[in-house]
């Protein structure tokens, strides 16, 4: 069946193709007012005065202007003050909007689904299809409730939950499926927290994942630019509530996670299900039955240099990473700052803090944060993907290691040779200060990190 | 888009679950324009050495693979990132079909889109053809999209499920857009039915 797309969100690397495909075929893109484009992926976090240094690069960044300047796609570039990452400025701008239909040349569209929006990536075609038709060939998918109930103890934040999540669904434990994350747990979590939680389904190998919309959407929407204003907002309010899922729904499959089985967690290899909590240990080989599993587990420790049986907290750090649209938004950077506040980073380690939009980082700089990262030594850049892809100058030499609050531990992700672990942004800072993991549930600031 | 109705060809096996799209192809080459010329990309990091040279421990670099045109390899495969140069990176190496267990959803539709086959079997199948193809005897395998069926013409005849719509695509060399386009009528109407609540990104310039 066809599906109609209310939201397309275009950035310069998965497009190019798309526009060109447009221009040969003689087709024009039917809604540019539906669509919104920005530069992310490979935009410089340092220096953004001095024209691009990549040459490659640049030549993309230019192509994503001329077509959207040709097409009248409005486009938010390195100039504007509104610029950042996709998945961190759609929701910020308030186009993302419960019930709606979000698609972006991108995996980590599911994002958006922390709304109540059915949001999912799609390649380079299907870019073009949307650009061209506002439509996309679909078949329903299976539904998969993950349900965490109970209460999250302090210091384990939304990102625990999700690599909690996936480390127990597996990489493709998702597969095929729409996940709904319900239970109390999800419910009290802020739409931060709900949407670095949305942003990791795909992690799981899931196509989309939501939240039910609720009186917490509904006010974090209240007041930005896409959102109807005066006696409209009500009228839309209303009808965003409607796209709330009925009690007792059927879901194809049900997970169950218990909030108090829960901790903060390091992934240990280079898929993010092969994650630790931070008391535990990197496996024994011995001690995984499964020969698969085994085998992908000691070409993973062979990858990472490490020991089997390592403690996680043993393992030493060489740089971090707070940033991602996964977790670079207003509340991670408090998270992140709490801990950092008043010490200073190991003195072996460098670590960088990208907020994920100009806005995110205007807001931080008003309460005076990153006055706290510089003050305790970390780098304080401009918005854009930077490190979580390494598509920028920003990137990981070959053997060095990473904490970082990313979302995908694959080899060679953060640069080739380079070993990143997954966190949270108050462990990432932490292992910053420490030069090592450390369980922020014993730091004094524990009861800072937000959840 | 390109058509595929019956492929025969030689079999290389990657012998790996959870082949993301980041080791098919790696960030450093998606930079570039064009859909074609990513076929020296593939598997970039895996397959070379830090001076260019073949790694002789990938499997692919086997020399008895050289031309290989059907891959077969673990579950999950193409999972992660949803980058297009994927297909289009496999596809210019050579690959016109790939045979595993499972596939990440958004490689499965990006391989399609392309005309790159990718072929869902049963475990136990699998498990058959890894073993024929890692005997390194020059092994082939015929996919047949009319019949849905892959077969060795030594014992094994396996049959898969691919989506109809994707299918008929496929065997006819149909253009998704172009079938889209089709029902500009029904999209039209949809169009007068969507609220006027709904954002429109043009707006967001008034703020």
């Amino acid at each position: 069946m066809l599906l109609y797309v209310d939201l397309h969100l275009v950035h310069e690397v998965t497009s190019p193709q798309a526009f060109a495909g447009l221009r040969l075929s003689g087709r024009a893109v039917r809604r540019p007012d539906l669509t919104l484009a920005v530069m992310d992926h490979l935009v410089p976090t340092w220096e953004r005065s001095r024209p691009t240094p990549d040459p490659i690069g640049r030549e993309q960044l230019r192509q994503l202007s001329e077509n959207c300047a040709a097409a009248g796609i409005p486009l938010l570039d390195l100039n504007d003050r509104r610029q950042g990452i996709v998945h961190v400025i759609g929701p910020e701008l308030g186009m993302t909007q419960p019930g709606m239909t979000v698609v972006c040349g991108d995996s980590h569209t599911a994002t958006h689904g922390a709304f109540g929006a059915l949001a999912f990536g799609v390649g380079t075609s299907e870019v073009e299809q949307v650009l061209a038709t506002q439509c996309l060939w679909q078949a329903p998918s299976p539904t998969l409730e993950v349900r965490v109930d109970g209460h999250l103890p302090a210091g384990v934040t939304a990102k625990d939950v999700a690599l909690g999540i996936i480390g127990r669904l597996g990489v493709s434990g998702g597969q095929g499926s729409v996940i709904e994350y319900t239970g109390e747990v999800i419910r009290r979590l802020s739409m931060e927290g709900r949407m670095t939680l949305c942003n990791m389904t795909i992690e799981a190998g899931a196509r989309a994942g939501l939240v039910s919309p609720d009186q917490t959407t509904v006010s974090y929407l209240a007041g930005r630019p896409g959102v109807p204003a005066g006696a409209d907002f009500e009228r839309a309010s209303e009808r965003w509530l409607q796209f709330a899922s009925d009690p007792g729904a059927d879901f194809d499959r049900t997970v169950e996670v218990r909030a108090a089985e829960l901790a903060p967690y390091v992934t240990w290899g280079t898929t993010p299900a092969m994650v630790a909590t931070v008391t535990g240990r990197v496996p024994w080989l011995a001690d995984l039955l499964d020969e698969a599993e085994r085998s992908a587990a000691a070409r993973a420790l062979s990858y990472m240099g490490l020991t089997e049986g390592t403690a996680i907290e043993d393992i030493p750090i060489d740089r971090v990473f707070i940033g991602s649209c996964t977790n670079s938004r207003l509340e991670d950077l408090r998270a992140a700052a709490a801990v950092a506040a008043g010490r200073r980073v190991h003195p072996r380690v460098r670590a960088m803090v990208v907020p994920g939009s100009g806005t995110v980082k205007r807001a931080a700089e008003a309460e005076g944060l990153d006055r706290i990262f510089q003050a305790s030594g970390f780098e304080w850049r401009e918005a854009g993907c930077s490190m979580c892809l390494g598509m920028n100058p920003d990137i990981l030499q070959p053997g060095e290691r990473c904490a970082s609050t990313s979302n995908r531990n694959f080899e060679g992700r953060q640069g080739a040779g380079g070993r990143t672990h997954l966190v949270s942004p108050a462990m990432a800072a932490a292992a910053a200060l420490y030069g090592h993991f450390v369980d922020v549930r014993r730091l004094p600031s524990a009861a800072a990190i937000g959840n | 888009m390109d058509a595929f109705t019956l492929h025969e060809g030689l079999c290389a096996a990657l012998s790996l679950d959870d082949v993301d799209t980041d080791q098919i192809i790696p960030k450093q080459f998606l930079k570039r324009t064009e859909r074609d010329g990513y076929g020296d990309s593939c598997f970039f990091d895996w397959r070379y050495d830090q001076s260019g040279q073949p790694r002789p421990d990938f499997e692919l670099n086997h020399p008895a693979y050289r031309g290989a045109s059907v891959l077969l390899t673990g579950r999950n495969f193409g999972c992660g990132s949803s980058r297009e140069h994927a297909a289009w990176a496999l596809s210019g190496y050579g690959f016109r079909a790939v045979l595993a267990a499972s596939f990440a959803d958004i490689f499965t539709t990006n391989a399609l889109a392309n005309g790159l086959l990718p072929v869902r079997l049963s475990e136990a199948t699998m498990e058959t053809l890894l073993k024929r193809t890692r005997r390194r005897d020059g092994y082939r395998l015929t996919i047949d999209l009319t019949l849905q069926q892959v077969s060795d013409g030594s014992g094994v005849v396996a049959g898969f499920d691919i989506e109809p719509f994707w299918r008929d695509c496929l065997l006819s060399g149909r253009d998704p857009i172009a079938m889209a386009l089709s029902q500009e009528a029904a999209i039209r109407a949809f169009e007068e039915t969507r609220s006027e609540l709904l954002p429109v990104t043009l707006d967001q310039h008034r703020l």
